[in-house]
């Protein structure tokens, strides 16, 4: 049996080997799209604004030099290489503006990703342990939002917040406070803007972590000794880190480079990076110097993915 | 000696009208909405007794080991362990421990953790939590896996694990639901004993739901049947299983013939039985039933004879055809069809390598049983 298979299968193979390139090409490339994807609209990009960020600013169209171009031949387009500096780097080092507009988003992201994951937890945490009828409902309406341009949701908070906002109105007329407040134009303004808005990237990758719990587990704790308060920090939260970690990646992420609710609800004097890089880019027209702030706003980005990978990783290691 | 008792010599508390009760079910409903889970159910659970609660699911047995946890709240009734009332204490203060049918192991601790983790709720000091961890891990052959997470054990190692934690804070009694269903059945076979062995070096009461009559019948003291919210019977396996008090629990444990009848005659010791269609049996153990009545004689297979000729000294010999042989290595099975048309169900031991008289489908047979092999039931 096994004879007469050893002999009939190298006819086989031969036979077979032409259509299994085939495949084996077709398989490749189905990878080979993203990569190119990837290649063209990530990697080129950034090589351009990389490029940019070396070069100097020139009243000129486009406005900077030199413009690496073949008008002077070869030796020309290589002549240009030699004029690329790090100076505008330096002067990324030497304004303390710069400095302290990244470190303010950072610290402002920082806050406002601990106060999503406070609000958010619980919201996940019901949803989660609603009744399965309901989950999906309750999922829908996390998601409901997304239906309504982010920008007009964001104008909406304007009129919550502005001091004869909706806001102030019911305050003021529930005898709360006496005073209007002044909300708007201040950080926690944009605090208020960024958990809204990203509340649903936070409390998504929750409630798949959430909801993947085995609820036997609480009662294993409990019946062991364990009360509930004790039973939740000793295992559901835990066992939801690898949501937590997700969520607030997923919200720290966005919100450092956030331009949009910190110029609309922040007003005219938060310092934050993408404020500063819209700046740089349309006031000033200086397109190296934003091109510079952005390529260190990249780095500051992909340091915590970096992080965020790293922890997918070991989860995965653990099988979980 | 005619005695159907415990196989723990010397330890049959439930027949010592001086023995205190350690858990007693006393009047217990449990509802989910329109749906009795448990009615009115009374029990009674001695120390250091290895008791199983068994029924078909649905029948409320696990619902009576979680309101025992403290899982869930009788509507009615009350729940006693050793004196104490339970209504209102939460799981978390009660001296008694589970362990879970998919064993709820903490997949984010390791083995040592696991079993860690109720000692340490309990504020027990550090070198003695190591030491009793130890212990534990050695009780139940698990020393060299005390670094792993569950995910990285093997079902079995698993389910000693979920064992260990579970009996690691030397609860008052330990609840097991389905301990073994997760488990195939050589292993399930050789973890049984391990458990009988474990409730005897321990010393604990144990409690244990269960489908498998088999499970059931190898570990327990006693045995309590259930079927929608009550209890059948409740007995020692061998009383379940030779003297059941209802048609449910003789077809519930063990495979069993039935005969229709009514009451004929009685006698002092004996009483004659009509069958249904005609045929007298006589038989023994029928003291609380009266002339007339209709009964159920219900017989093991294995107390019927099977012949090819009639028995000579057969008290009860009837007579019919062989409609199906199974041969099973270790017995016979054979399906009689009598002559009134009734089936009969009786299995032979194969004790040696040929039989000596033979039966095949088609043949005629007499099948014949002693009075005292049945017993007679009223419902």
């Amino acid at each position: 049996m096994t004879n007469i298979a050893a002999a009939a299968s190298p006819s086989a193979e031969t036979a077979a080997l032409p259509t299994q390139l085939a495949k084996g090409f077709v398989d490749r490339l189905v990878i080979i799209i993203p990569y190119l994807w990837l290649l063209f609209f990530f990697l080129v990009p950034f090589i351009i604004v990389f490029k940019i960020s070396l070069s100097q600013t020139a009243i000129a169209m486009p406005p900077y030099m030199p413009v690496l171009d073949f008008s002077d031949g070869i030796s020309g387009y290589f002549a240009g290489f030699r004029e690329l500096n790090f100076d505008n780097y330096t002067l990324l080092t030497q304004d303390a503006l710069y400095f302290n507009a990244y470190v303010t988003s950072v610290i402002i992201a920082g806050i406002s990703t601990i106060l999503t994951l406070i609000v958010g937890y619980p919201i996940a945490y019901g949803m989660a342990r609603a009744p399965a009828t309901v989950r999906p409902i309750l999922l829908m309406l996390v998601i409901l939002p997304f239906w309504t341009s982010f920008l007009i949701r964001v104008y909406a908070w304007i009129g919550i917040l502005k001091p004869e906002g909706l806001l102030n109105e019911l305050l003021l007329s529930l005898h709360i406070v006496s005073d209007k407040l002044q909300i708007l134009n201040t950080y926690n303004a944009i605090f208020i803007g960024i958990v809204y808005s990203y509340l649903p990237f936070m409390v998504l990758p929750l409630y798949s972590s959430l909801e993947k719990m085995d609820y036997l587990l609480i009662e294993a704790a409990k019946d062991l000794g364990c009360p509930p308060t004790s039973a939740f920090w000793k295992i559901t939260f835990p066992l939801s880190l690898p949501g937590v970690i997700a969520g607030c990646l997923l919200v720290f992420i966005p919100a450092v480079g956030e331009f949009v609710i910190p110029d609309l609800l922040g007003g005219s004097q938060t310092l934050m990076i993408g404020r500063t890089l819209w700046n740089e880019f349309f006031n000033n027209r200086d397109w190296p110097v934003s091109s510079a702030v952005a390529v260190i706003l990249l780095l500051v980005l992909i340091i915590p993915i970096m992080f965020f990978q790293q922890a997918q990783a070991r989860a995965q290691e653990q099988g979980k | 000696m005619k005695s159907l008792g415990s196989i723990r010599r010397d330890f049959a508390p439930w027949n010592d009208p001086n023995a205190k009760p350690y858990i007693q079910f006393d009047k217990v409903i449990k509802k989910f909405g329109d749906f009795t889970a448990v009615n009115n159910l009374s029990l009674t659970i001695f120390e250091r007794e290895f008791f199983a609660l068994l029924g078909a699911s649905g029948c409320g047995k696990s619902t009576l080991l979680r309101m025992l946890a403290g899982f869930e709240e009788p509507t009615a009734g009350r729940i006693l362990l050793d004196g104490q009332d339970l209504r209102g204490i939460p799981p978390y203060k009660r001296p008694v421990n589970m362990m879970f049918q998919s064993y709820a192991l903490f997949p984010h601790m390791t083995v040592e953790k696991n079993i860690a983790f109720g000692l340490k709720q309990e504020g027990m000091p550090a070198p003695d939590i190591e030491k009793r961890v130890a212990e534990m891990l050695r009780l139940v052959k698990l020393e060299q896996f005390a670094k792993r997470k569950p995910h990285q054990l093997s079902g079995g190692q698993r389910q000693r694990v979920a064992l260990a934690r579970s009996v690691a804070k030397r609860p008052k009694v330990l609840l097991l639901d389905e301990p073994l269903g997760a488990l195939d059945k050589k292993l399930r076979e050789e973890t049984q004993f391990e458990l009988m062995d474990l409730q005897q070096e321990l010393g604990l009461t144990f409690v244990v739901v269960t489908h498998d009559q088999e499970e059931a019948m190898t570990m327990a003291d006693r045995i309590a049947i259930m079927d929608k919210g009550e209890v059948m019977q409740v007995a020692t396996p061998a009383e379940i299983y030779e003297a059941p008090t209802s048609r449910f629990v003789a077809h519930f444990v063990g495979n069993v013939n039935m005969f229709e009848g009514k009451v004929a005659e009685r006698a002092a010791n004996t009483t004659r039985i009509t069958g249904a269609t005609g045929a007298q049996i006589v038989v023994e153990n029928a003291a609380e039933t009266a002339n007339g009545a209709d009964i159920v004689f219900a017989i093991r297979p294995e107390k019927i004879k099977v012949s090819s000729k009639k028995p000579a000294d057969a008290v009860n010999a009837l007579e019919g055809e062989v409609y199906d042989v199974a041969y099973l290595g270790d017995m016979t099975v054979y399906h009689i069809k009598l002559d009134d048309g009734q089936m009969v169900r009786a299995s032979a031991l194969n004790a040696s390598r040929v039989t000596e008289d033979p039966l095949t489908w088609n043949d005629r047979a007499w099948v014949s049983f002693r009075p005292d092999a049945g017993v007679v039931l009223t419902r």
